[in-house]
């Protein structure tokens, strides 16, 4: 789960890192009295859940109210990477001599937490981690004692960060690192964090990506939560509560299982078709969760072709069948056609039992995804 | 021969009393698994299928002299529940569990490299020697014993290979499902180093997918630590950057790491074939026997 800016911004501003003056606002009025409040200039930033605001149009500095109804007005309603934008902060524009970035995210190779500065700070990290990957100071955390104010400390150092704030970055990413703790974050990053001409830092941006697993003892957090959606299929799969990610092709795809949905993805490349989604439908496939997937597949204009690849470990390959011809039975004309391929257990009784006038059979992996791709392209491959 | 498991194991499942553990634990019995206890805090005293259950598992081991447990305990007190089975002196512990917060994973996994227990998982199917014993949701009926380790991050993946290699008459020393989570207990491997050291294991399958490097570090360790010959898969060519394809590890990152090709160039770089189907993974390992 991602928070907004804002949303990051009040909680490092509630455990003591300081962040600039700011407004949340709706509307362009809002938003001059928003500036008003916080005095001139002003950044006026959109809240939406995309990195690179900035260069996509989603920031916009203010001198005065003129330029920020200017902004305001472009901003609001603006479409970002494919976001909405219905929401701006207005946010006392700082005076800085030095931009750096402070992060704190889990290393998955050493299953531990890594803390990482830069004096380059302001851009996107992952390019300077890409380009000039000596830039970034990066100290391993072992999570049994957490973040040890020494390690901070050498990070800063080794980082280059000036002296005289050396002490003040030094606080604020050890504040950084307890707040991801404490919150279950997946990420948590300050970038930039602004050194001032009196050698004061301020937390420009922020960012606290938290692990959604982990929801269910931060109910707090969990109320900030808002839909990130930008596709109205994805939104329907959460609705379901499918594991569901679409992509730009036409043979629908159907599977239980991570790695078997993604093999069978694979599959339809493979044999030259191009797949228009991912949907696993879990363990078990009772009639309703089948014809909910297929709902999805079929609402999806994209979509010529479906194949529907089910390995039955503990879930019996009858029982789908069943749940697989009850779902289509409810169609009175199948919109597009579906491919079934069923194996493991109870394989054999579920093939008997499929409805050959609602679907075509196959007996293996690779016969069912061709036959998909076929019956994508009309044949014509 | 096989790896982690075997007929003579001794398990105790953590959570026998809910739904899903009371299920599988009934499943692993009928399969021929030796299970001798299950533990539940406040649950002491009663019996599920004959099988005493315990308040704690250092009771449960000390009573029954289990040496394995399987986790079957809801999210939120899952890590509390391997920190126990680690608190003890057994051998093996299965986690099965889905959805446990990764930061509880990353103090587990502390825990784990303080002991010399293996735990495999979480958010994985289990580990099954065929005819002998499954730890997990593993249906047992498609697996056949034979020559072949497995070891995927994937459950019905596995089943889908598994599948393949039976129909061609290969049976399985040991089948490890690791599990889909981006912290697990073992890793690509760990596996590898317990099947190459298995005289009966005479080749090895491994089934990884998008996300994480392991699968890289895996190809290290083929080129420089194994002879038993391995043939891979990796799941994922087609997954766009920063969506997570189902599984919470399954995800290219957006400055591109994790990626299908750059497993499947590390894996050839050390001599390790990769299906471009499951259908070539059985090709490859038929090759090898």
């Amino acid at each position: 789960m991602r928070l907004h800016e804002y949303q990051a911004k009040g909680i490092f501003a509630d455990a003591g890192i300081p962040t600039p003056d700011s407004r949340l606002a709706t509307d362009v009025e809002e938003a001059v009295d928003a500036g008003r409040d916080v005095g001139y200039p002003v950044a006026v930033k959109a809240q939406v859940h995309v990195g690179g605001r900035g260069k996509a149009g989603g920031i916009e500095l203010a001198t005065d109210e003129d330029e920020l109804r200017e902004a305001a007005d472009a901003i609001l309603g603006m479409d970002l990477k494919g976001y909405h934008v219905d929401r701006v902060l207005v946010e006392e524009a700082v005076d800085f001599t030095d931009e750096l970035y402070l992060g704190v995210t889990l290393d998955r190779g050493e299953g531990e937490p890594v803390v990482m500065v830069s004096s380059e700070g302001g851009v996107d990290i992952e390019e300077v981690a890409a380009e000039t990957p000596e830039a970034i100071a990066r100290e391993g955390v072992d999570p049994a004692f957490g973040l040890h104010a020494f390690q901070a400390r050498k990070a800063v150092y080794d980082a280059g960060v000036p002296g005289d704030v050396a002490r003040a970055v030094s606080s604020v990413l050890g504040t950084l690192y307890d707040l991801w703790e404490e919150k279950d974050a997946s990420e948590a990053e300050i970038n930039p964090l602004m050194v001032t001409d009196g050698g004061d830092v301020v937390a420009a941006d922020a960012v606290l990506n938290v692990d959604d697993d982990a929801l269910f003892r931060h109910s707090d957090l969990a109320g900030m939560e808002e839909e990130s959606y930008t596709d109205d299929l994805e939104r329907k799969a959460g609705e379901y509560g499918f594991d569901y990610v679409r992509l730009s092709g036409n043979v629908g795809i159907i599977g239980n299982g991570a790695g078997l949905v993604m093999a069978t993805l694979d599959l339809v490349d493979y044999y030259d078709g191009d797949p228009a989604n991912f949907l696993d439908i879990g363990g078990g496939a009772k009639a309703e969760r089948v014809a909910n997937a297929l709902d999805m597949v079929f609402s999806d204009p994209n979509v010529d072709s479906v194949v529907f690849n089910i390995f039955g470990g503990i879930t019996r390959g009858d029982e789908v069948a069943r749940g697989i011809n009850d779902a289509l039975s409810q169609f009175d004309e199948i919109p597009k056609p579906v491919v079934v391929r069923l194996a493991g257990t109870n394989a054999e009784e579920g093939m008997e039992i499929l409805n050959t006038e609602l679907v075509e059979v196959e007996r293996t992996l690779e016969a069912a995804v061709q036959r998909a791709v076929e019956n994508a392209t009309g044949g014509n491959l | 021969m096989s790896v982690l498991v075997d007929e003579d194991t001794r398990v105790v499942v953590q959570g026998i009393t809910g739904g899903e553990g009371k299920f599988h634990a009934g499943q692993m019995i009928e399969y021929g698994t030796n299970v001798v206890a299950g533990a539940v805090p406040g649950k002491g005293g009663q019996a599920v299928d004959g099988v005493p259950v315990y308040d704690t598992v250092h009771e449960a081991v000390r009573r029954e002299d289990a040496d394995a447990s399987v986790v079957f305990v809801p999210p939120a007190f899952a890590a509390d529940a391997m920190f126990e089975a680690l608190d003890t002196s057994l051998d093996l512990v299965v986690a099965i569990t889905e959805g446990i917060p990764t930061q509880d994973m990353m103090k587990v996994n502390r825990r784990l490299s303080e002991t010399d227990t293996h735990l495999v998982g979480p958010n994985c199917p289990g580990v099954i020697t065929p005819g002998e014993a499954k730890l997990g949701i593993l249906p047992g009926n498609i697996f056949s014993s034979g020559n072949v380790g497995l070891v995927s991050r994937s459950g019905t993946l596995t089943y889908q290979v598994v599948d393949n290699l039976t129909k061609r008459g290969i049976g399985q020393t040991t089948a490890i499902g690791i599990g889909g989570d981006p912290i697990i207990g073992t890793s690509f491997i760990d596996a590898l180093e317990l099947f190459e050291a298995d005289p009966e294991t005479e080749a090895v399958a491994m089934c990884g997918e998008i996300g994480g490097e392991d699968e890289e570090a895996a190809a290290k360790f083929i080129a420089t630590q194994m002879d038993t010959p391995v043939a891979g898969f990796i799941a994922g060519r087609t997954a766009p950057p920063g969506k997570r394809m189902g599984h919470a590890g399954a995800i290219v990152s957006g400055s591109g790491t994790g990626t299908a090709e750059s497993k499947i160039q590390a894996l050839n770089d050390a001599g390790v074939p990769v299906g471009d189907t499951p259908e070539e993974v059985a090709d490859h390992i038929e090759g090898f026997l």
